[in-house]
């Protein structure tokens, strides 16, 4: 049975205490774009800088919501800030495919050792390493939470669009 | 006077354990748990009375003709209503109040006309106006709400100036405030208005009488009461119903059908097309009988003092963390409280306290312009029916204690 030390791990409580960029940037030429969460009325906001080089180089984030999605996005803005885009699109599906990891494939007396070997994902055949993220992993075992920690990620997917596709 | 101690034995789910504690269930005024007689009544209706209703001519479909018809004249008594032609079942609620828009909506109001709502309402006594609105380019008017979560009635002679329709809720799902029904509904009339009433939250609750109320339409659900989910009720002055043109079209709804056209059947038929939820209203009539057995002034007196105890409790034991949300007076009140608790977003209040197997709702409550008043995204939500006790709240103010701990910052 998940206890809630599987959801609110130290690392994910840091990021909901302290968020990181946390704010707005200016529009133009930042992009942004909204994601609402319909269920528990969670907001995120996310702003994103490209460079010419198609590099994040400012990402800010704003909004309200759970612990898990406002930690969520936290972690993400750091982990995305500074890649390229398509670094930044492969993490996003990494996350994603973290978050839909089949509950029972956790479970079990030795579910730490299965949560470490999804550090890394594999991705084309290449791993990316999630990092700090994985301490997310645990929100797979709460499946109406699984929403709140990716609407941030959804919302940055749809930002990464848009400024693609001005640039 | 009190309600008999071991209602909870009644109740089989509320015996089950939730990860591996006592289930504290504090979530009714979502759904309702069911008692065993209930559950019994609708599997008793399937072994031994099972067949379609109104068409058949053996035996047994005149047992389940009964069966429905006898449930649709409970439903008439438990709230009043002059006769049982005027108790149309619905899926719930919100298809009640779909069908009142509709079908009387439709008939009755166009472009100009207005309909009165307040800010306190759930989404099923909105967006149907809202439909309407977009359809027929109908103004929607709404009554504010004041900071304790009343109605503020001090300009309801110009919201209701030339309106066709009040409809507002008897008791709110989200602050539990109850609206002084009768007074608006004098109000309405004076001003030419029909009053509708969402008494969804209200029926389970307190003892209704729509006549004394003096209300023209009144919807409710099943699943709130006691009863099993996929039955509701709209109850309308039969003269009015009579006048309404029908909803969904098909079966059972019709007198005569010919490659021209067809002709309605008698109210309330002429508004439940195809086969109905039987089994549904066997259960909703087991579900009056339960409650009747216990007496709604009981069981509201049950809830009031709950609601006291709730809020005093609570109080004392995080005076600087929790808000309680709506009138600060019990008498004034359902037994709902949404409240904040400190920071706590109410989604991580909702996760930490299903750890102590206490289930309360997190959300907007389907209330999204109320919360906008009330300037909160979301609250949580605890709600007591007959089965709940002290020792409910007291195991809510426990677990409490460790959503206090892990957002200490
Ligand atoms: C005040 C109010 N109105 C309407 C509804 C809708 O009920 P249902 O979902 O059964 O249609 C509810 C319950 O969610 C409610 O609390």
């Amino acid at each position: 049975m998940p206890g809630l030390e599987d959801l609110y791990r130290e690392i994910v409580l840091d990021h909901y205490r302290s968020p990181r960029n946390r704010g707005e940037l200016a529009t133009p030429p930042a992009v942004r774009t909204e994601g609402f969460n319909p269920l528990c009325g969670d907001e995120i906001v996310v702003y994103i800088d490209v460079d010419e080089d198609g590099l994040i180089s400012d990402i800010a984030i704003g909004g309200q919501g759970c612990s898990i999605s406002q930690a969520s996005a936290s972690m993400m803005s750091a982990a995305v800030k500074g890649r390229s885009i398509s670094d930044a699109r492969r993490l996003i599906g990494a996350f994603k495919s973290m978050m839909s990891i089949h509950e029972e494939s956790l479970s079990g007396d030795s579910h730490d050792d299965h949560a470490h070997q999804h550090d890394d994902v594999f991705e084309d055949g290449q791993p990316i390493r999630l990092g700090d993220l994985g301490a997310l992993q645990g929100v797979v075992r709460f499946p109406v939470r699984i929403k709140c920690a990716t609407l941030s990620w959804n919302t940055l997917a749809q930002a990464l669009d848009e400024a693609a596709g001005d640039s | 006077m009190s309600l008999p101690p071991g209602i909870k034995d009644d109740f089989p789910l509320l015996a089950r354990p939730t990860r591996g504690r006592r289930l504290v269930y504090l979530d009714s005024a979502n759904t309702s748990q069911k008692p065993r007689q209930v559950i019994d009544a609708m599997s008793n209706y399937y072994e031994t009375a099972n067949a379609n209703v109104h068409r058949g001519s053996y035996d047994l479909a005149v047992r389940a003709t009964e069966a429905l018809e006898g449930s649709r004249a409970k439903v008439a008594r438990f709230i009043n209503a002059s006769s049982p032609s005027e108790i149309i079942f619905t899926k719930n609620s919100t298809e009640a109040m779909n069908l009142l828009a509709r079908s009387w909506g439709h008939a009755n109001l166009s472009t100009g006309d207005a309909v009165v709502l307040s800010e306190m309402e759930h989404h099923a006594n909105i967006v149907p106006w809202h439909m309407l609105a977009a359809e027929k380019g109908i103004e929607l008017r709404w009554i504010p709400v004041d900071p304790e979560g009343r109605l503020v009635l001090d300009d309801l002679d110009r919201l209701l100036d030339g309106a066709s329709l009040l409809s507002i809720t008897a008791m709110s799902n989200v602050l539990g405030t109850i609206n002084p029904v009768a007074e608006l509904a004098a109000a309405a009339h004076e001003h030419g208005a029909m009053m509708a009433v969402d008494a969804s939250q209200y029926v389970p609750h307190l003892a209704t009488d729509v006549q004394s109320m003096g209300a023209d339409f009144l919807v409710f659900t099943g699943h709130k009461l006691l009863g099993p989910m996929g039955i509701g009720v709209l109850w309308g002055r039969r003269e009015l119903l009579e006048e309404m043109p029908p909803f969904m079209g098909g079966g059972e709804m019709i007198l005569n059908v010919t490659k021209e056209g067809f002709t309605t059947t008698d109210v309330p038929w002429k508004f439940e097309a195809g086969t109905p939820m039987v089994a549904e209203a066997v259960g909703l009539a087991a579900a009056i009988d339960y409650l009747d057995n216990l007496g709604m002034e009981e069981v509201r007196a049950h809830e009031t003092r709950l609601t006291s105890y709730a809020m005093r409790v609570l109080t004392e034991r995080y005076p600087d963390t929790i808000k309680i949300h709506g009138p600060s007076e019990p008498a004034q009140r359902g037994g709902v409280l949404s409240f904040e608790f400190g920071c706590v977003h109410p989604h991580d209040v909702a996760q930490v306290l299903d750890e102590s197997g206490v289930c309360v709702r997190a959300g907007h409550h389907c209330a999204k312009p109320l919360m906008r008043v009330l300037g909160v995204p979301a609250s949580s939500r605890a709600s007591f029916y007959v089965y709940n006790d002290e020792a409910d709240v007291d195991a809510l103010a426990d677990a409490l204690e460790q959503a206090a701990d892990l957002f200490s910052f």
